[in-house]
């Protein structure tokens, strides 16, 4: 295997709607942002991997304009997944492991605020016996909090203290969204939005898009004084039909977490991407990592996705949060952790560390 | 068997099977156009037509998507004043119809560049097919000027005037 390491990101702030940017304009003062932070020009890199949905922007093909804030000519080596841009890392990963590349930029971003997103997430499920019922994120995540809080799984104060927690960590985070101080207690109190779940308990619609730039050896260490180095990257999808799956817990979070190593260290820094309080719960649980107060790892200092949601940049921005903590030697080894599909059908686990 | 139809006009009877479901899908958006488009579509709403200069080469982009694909740099708040004169650089008749174009057959599809502007437009032409040739001089002609909207459907279509044909050095690039 060839080191491979993160050795740049930049984000937007996440907003609740951009309302006059496009995509394009959204994504190209972040990519000047890393070309300055790294001194390379995306369209310098040997490969090129962004991570977008034609569904939130409404057209298809959407992702190509996309290359406008990048420069794609002379023509580049470019490529694009219909994920979140953590899924893209992983393409361009994959490339660097097979000798075509030395350099990579990643790219996500998203627009959700256009359309109506609890909604358009209803397409992402089976298209035969569950889309037709057309039923909303919120109301399929809530289900799936209903059978963990039956099965006793979590306890509403749990999702209530994740809730707390990750707003809390978002105060120090100037592109979070969501960033305020509010008890357990006081979070019980809400109403409920789709029993169990309370407002709180879900991430907000964010807008917004995030980058970052891999490489190779020595050409990471020339670029990046202390680069995040990925020791273990791996991405398990569980079947799309609900009915088969033990929705009270990860599986397929804890397999990916020990196909790339997770337990094989101390964990300083844990970033998810779960964008319901009780996801963040089962994810956790399926990294290993301890809940109470005794354990070294901090979760989400930067709020998560539960203080900042831009679908299709959120889990690359985990990636990011992630190795920045290692860029700043805050943190000398961590975990990102990605989502994909209804009810944490597929995860993605990313192990960064510092030299 | 049979090929009813889940629609809602009559309930399936239990002892069928159901061989075809409709599932209508739609979503409705929000679409904004964004800082660079807003600006060209205000612009075409007065009649003028805006684009953008690189600040790297200079080349002149309309419409103006905010920023050089070429060298991903932004353009600003600048705009260029373009004229509605330009050249055909090449062109299509059309004898096949196309659901969302309204034209009588034929038609001419051409790609214009509009004086001082670097990228071609793409519109059509009034004219007869024998005369339309590459190099040939046109104008727009627009809409009533109370029927304008942000759209670029202010402009009809171009139209041939009556100038020389411009030196195919001046536009061969675009080919
Ligand atoms: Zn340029």
């Amino acid at each position: 295997m060839r080191d491979v390491a993160v050795v740049g990101f930049e984000q937007s702030p996440c907003v609740r709607r951009e309302q006059n940017r496009n995509e394009v304009e959204v994504l190209v003062p972040v990519l000047r942002a890393l070309r300055e932070q790294t001194g390379v020009a995306g369209a310098d890199c040997d490969f090129i991997c962004s991570g977008s949905s034609d569904y939130l922007a409404g057209q298809s093909f959407a992702f190509v304009s996309g290359l406008d804030a990048v420069g794609a000519w002379p023509p580049v080596s470019e490529s694009h997944v219909e994920m979140d841009g953590a899924w893209a890392l992983y393409e361009a990963w994959v490339k660097i492991q097979m000798g075509q590349a030395e350099t990579a930029l990643v790219y996500g971003f998203g627009k959700p605020s256009m359309g109506d997103l609890p909604m358009t997430m209803a397409l992402q499920l089976d298209p035969y016996c569950v889309m037709p019922l057309w039923p909303d994120a919120i109301s399929m995540a809530g289900l799936q909090a209903r059978h963990c809080l039956d099965a006793g799984v979590l306890t509403e104060r749990e999702m209530a203290a994740a809730a707390a927690r990750d707003r809390r960590h978002a105060m120090q985070n100037s592109n979070a969204q969501l960033r305020w101080d509010r008890s357990v207690d006081e979070i019980l109190a809400e109403p409920y939005l789709a029993n169990p779940l309370r407002k709180s308990d879900c991430a907000p619609i964010s807008d917004g898009a995030s980058a970052i730039l891999l490489a190779a050896g020595d050409r990471a260490r020339e670029i990046c004084e202390r680069p995040a180095w990925i020791r273990g990257i791996e991405h398990i999808c569980e079947p799309i039909d609900l009915g088969v799956r033990d929705l009270g817990r990860s599986r397929s979070t804890q397999i990916a977490a020990e196909k790339a190593g997770v337990g094989s260290g101390k964990i300083d820094v844990a970033e998810l991407s779960a964008p319901f309080t009780h996801q963040e719960i089962l994810v956790e649980r399926a990294l290993g990592l301890s809940l109470d107060s005794s354990s070294q790892t901090v979760v989400n200092p930067s709020g998560g996705a539960l203080a900042g949601n831009p679908l299709m940049a959120v889990g690359l921005s985990r990636i990011g949060e992630c190795a920045s903590r290692i860029f700043s030697g805050e943190a000398d080894r961590g975990v990102a952790h990605a989502t994909s599909g209804p009810c944490l059908q597929q995860n993605l686990i990313c192990v960064l560390e510092g030299e | 068997m049979s090929d009813r139809q889940m629609d809602g006009d009559k309930p399936s009877e239990h002892d069928e099977d159901v061989t075809l479901l409709r599932v209508p899908v739609s979503l409705d958006y929000d679409y904004s156009a964004g800082v660079s488009a807003s600006r060209f579509l205000r612009g075409i709403e007065q009649g003028k037509l805006l684009g953008q200069r690189c600040p790297v080469d200079g080349r002149v982009y309309f419409p103006s998507r905010g920023s050089c694909p070429q060298h991903a740099v932004t353009f600003g708040d600048e705009t260029v004043d373009l004229s509605d004169k330009g050249t055909i650089v090449t062109f299509s008749i059309v004898r096949v119809p196309s659901a969302n174009i309204p034209l009588e057959l034929p038609y001419i599809a051409v790609n214009v560049v509009l004086d001082g502007a670097d990228t071609i437009l793409m519109h059509v032409l009034d004219a007869n097919p024998e005369d339309v040739h590459m190099g040939m001089r046109v104008q727009a002609v627009w809409k009533p000027r109370e029927e304008w909207t942000t759209s670029t459907a202010n402009i009809l279509y171009f139209r041939a005037i009556d100038e020389p044909d411009a030196d195919y050095d001046q536009y061969k690039e675009h080919i």
